[in-house]
């Protein structure tokens, strides 16, 4: 089966071919950050405008760089939510209207099982029941995932998505938006242990072992910190350092409480704060001491990417017959909560 | 030519196609479901037609200005099916289909297309018939009803729901050159594909790369610096 799969649900345009049996063959990304990066945050109606002027283009690219016409794709996957609706709908128009046109099917795909899924896309796949730690600029979760469609919330955030805080500490110290990388990489030059942040929600996690997460506070005392001292080159990086230290320890403290929990030996980690370097060698370090995998997609598919999107497409596609209807109408789904969504109906 | 035209810049689901001479269309009010509603629509019109989808040589679509979201789905299903068919496109301005769409009953053929934009301002221009088409008196634009190019002479039509918005304003400013007005007349699909077909058979179909929306307001947002 060869599936494309169209990503557009914030500021960043994506777009893959997936081969159920080469895997996958081609993909492209067009990010926005640039267009963004004048007003402070992304503008919902300027990344709806972008979407639909570069959309097609890189629908052409990624077919040329498969070695595949359009007459030989077998569904269309997109996007359907949760995200900017403007945005979801430029990929979704163009998705289903695309297989209309070539009479093949549509399927949207909800964005979040993009990225729980897409360690799948590597070589070193994790086999299902795992636990997901599902981290970006949109959202903070663990999940219990038993297979496809079949997802568990375990712990989410009470208020920002670790990447959010990141994002706005970034701001804060003069990094520009979207930052969090930019902190990280400051954070290299810093130390960790000159200014003590506080660790949101690990008394909870002791006391009840409450899975949830909460990162205001801990933003609110990096900005009362800030305001009190000069920030010379050093200090910087030295609160980009503590702050950083502060966010993966919750992070792994959490992730490691769910695999105690659900009694599971795989971890994957998934969005754009899985991409942290820190992160990831805090996490494998504990995962060698517990004896634990961890899983993560290539860097570029922790970020959002029509790659996971085509794959989590493929793999609803294969295992609900149900979903054989060419389309007719379309809709998006702006808020959509990843633990409603059901799992692929097989026939029977 | 066997065409298909859709159009879902302002409340309405419209969607046409042309086998020959011959034009189907269906047109509705679907508000927020124009997404929903389209290629249902599409689907139907073209049975209603005879065509199959493979049958289809090249696609019109409502380019603007008009409701942002509601550009982006006509231009989006454009580029869908045009890239899967391997057909161009045209893009037709939405203020001439309008003056298209009403203007067989225009008094001497002289119409003031004027479509809601909110925020206090109209999409407004003027066009006056000519032999089978159209002449541009007032391009396109984006003006506060107050500000609106007067038309020169009289019995000029006034079109669209910029003057069921904006009545007593632009009436203020238009005066007596205005002679009637169809506050309730919009641009439809079966308006875009009759002024597309000449086009097609001039050979200006374009890529279906270029199936994008022409918005006229483009500043949507205020940059940091501007704040």
């Amino acid at each position: 089966m060869l599936v494309l799969g169209i990503e557009t649900s914030c500021d960043e345009t994506g777009v893959a071919v997936y081969d159920s049996f080469r895997g996958l063959l081609a993909h492209a990304l067009h990010s926005q950050v640039a267009l963004h990066d004048a007003y402070g945050g992304v503008v919902p109606e300027l990344a709806s405008r972008d979407h639909i002027r570069r959309l097609l283009p890189l629908v052409r690219e990624v077919l040329r760089k498969a070695g595949a016409r359009e007459a030989d794709l077998d569904a269309v996957a997109y996007t359907q939510g949760p995200g900017l609706a403007g945005a979801l709908l430029v990929g979704a128009a163009v998705a289903n209207s695309f297989a209309f046109g070539l009479g093949i099917r549509a399927i949207g795909v909800h964005h979040l099982e993009g990225h729980l899924l897409s360690p799948l896309l590597e070589k070193k796949a994790p086999s299902f029941p795992f636990v997901a730690l599902l981290v970006s600029g949109g959202h903070t979760q663990l999940m219990r995932v038993a297979g496809v469609g079949d997802y568990e919330m375990l712990g989410e955030t009470l208020d920002d998505a670790a990447g959010e805080a990141f994002d706005k500490i970034a701001k804060l110290l003069g990094l520009g938006y979207p930052g969090g990388p930019a902190l990280a990489e400051l954070a290299q030059e810093g130390r960790s242990d000159r200014f003590a942040f506080p660790r949101p929600m690990l008394e909870q996690l002791e006391k009840n072992g409450d899975l949830n997460f909460s990162f205001s506070g801990l933003k609110t005392a990096v900005v009362t910190l800030t305001r009190t001292r000069a920030l010379d080159e050093q200090t910087r990086a030295d609160v980009a350092a503590a702050f950083q230290e502060a966010v993966a320890d919750v992070l792994v403290a959490k992730s490691l409480a769910a695999m105690r929990t659900t009694g599971l030996d795989r971890l994957v980690v998934a969005g754009g704060v899985g991409a942290n370097v820190r992160l990831r060698s805090v996490l494998d370090a504990a995962a060698s001491r517990g004896k634990f995998s961890v899983f993560y997609p290539a860097l570029e598919f922790c970020t959002d990417n029509g790659a996971m999107i085509a794959l989590a497409g493929y793999l609803r596609l294969k295992a609900d017959e149900a979903a054989r209807a060419l389309p007719l109408g379309f809709t998006v789904r702006p808020r959509w909560d990843l633990a409603s969504v059901a799992p692929p109906e097989t026939p029977g | 030519m066997n065409l298909l035209a859709i159009d879902t810049s302002t409340d309405f689901c419209s969607v046409a196609a042309s086998r020959g001479e011959a034009l189907f269309s269906r047109h509705e009010r679907a508000g927020q479901r124009q997404a929903e509603t389209i290629l249902g629509m599409v689907d139907e019109v073209l049975a209603e037609a005879g065509i199959e989808v493979a049958q289809i040589q090249g696609i019109a679509y409502g380019a603007g200005p008009g409701s942002f979201t509601g550009l982006r789905i006509a231009a989006g299903v454009t580029q869908g099916l045009a890239l899967a068919r391997g057909i161009g496109v045209i893009g037709v301005g939405s203020l001439l289909a309008l003056s298209e769409e009403a203007g067989k009953d225009a008094a001497d053929g002289r119409v003031i297309a004027c479509l809601d934009a909110h925020r206090g301002e109209v999409y407004h221009a003027a066009y006056r018939r000519t032999g089978a088409g159209w002449e541009e008196v007032s391009a396109p634009g984006l003006y506060r009803p107050e500000a609106v190019p007067v038309a020169s002479g009289g019995d000029w039509t006034g079109c669209g729901d910029g003057f069921a918005a904006y009545r007593e304003r632009l009436a203020a400013r238009l005066g007596e050159c205005v002679s009637a007005i169809r506050p309730e007349a919009a641009p439809s699909a079966r308006a875009v594909l009759r002024l597309a077909i000449p086009r097609f058979a001039a050979g200006e179909a374009k890529d279906a790369a270029t199936a994008v929306p022409v918005y006229l307001r483009d500043k949507v947002a205020l940059k940091t610096s501007e704040r």
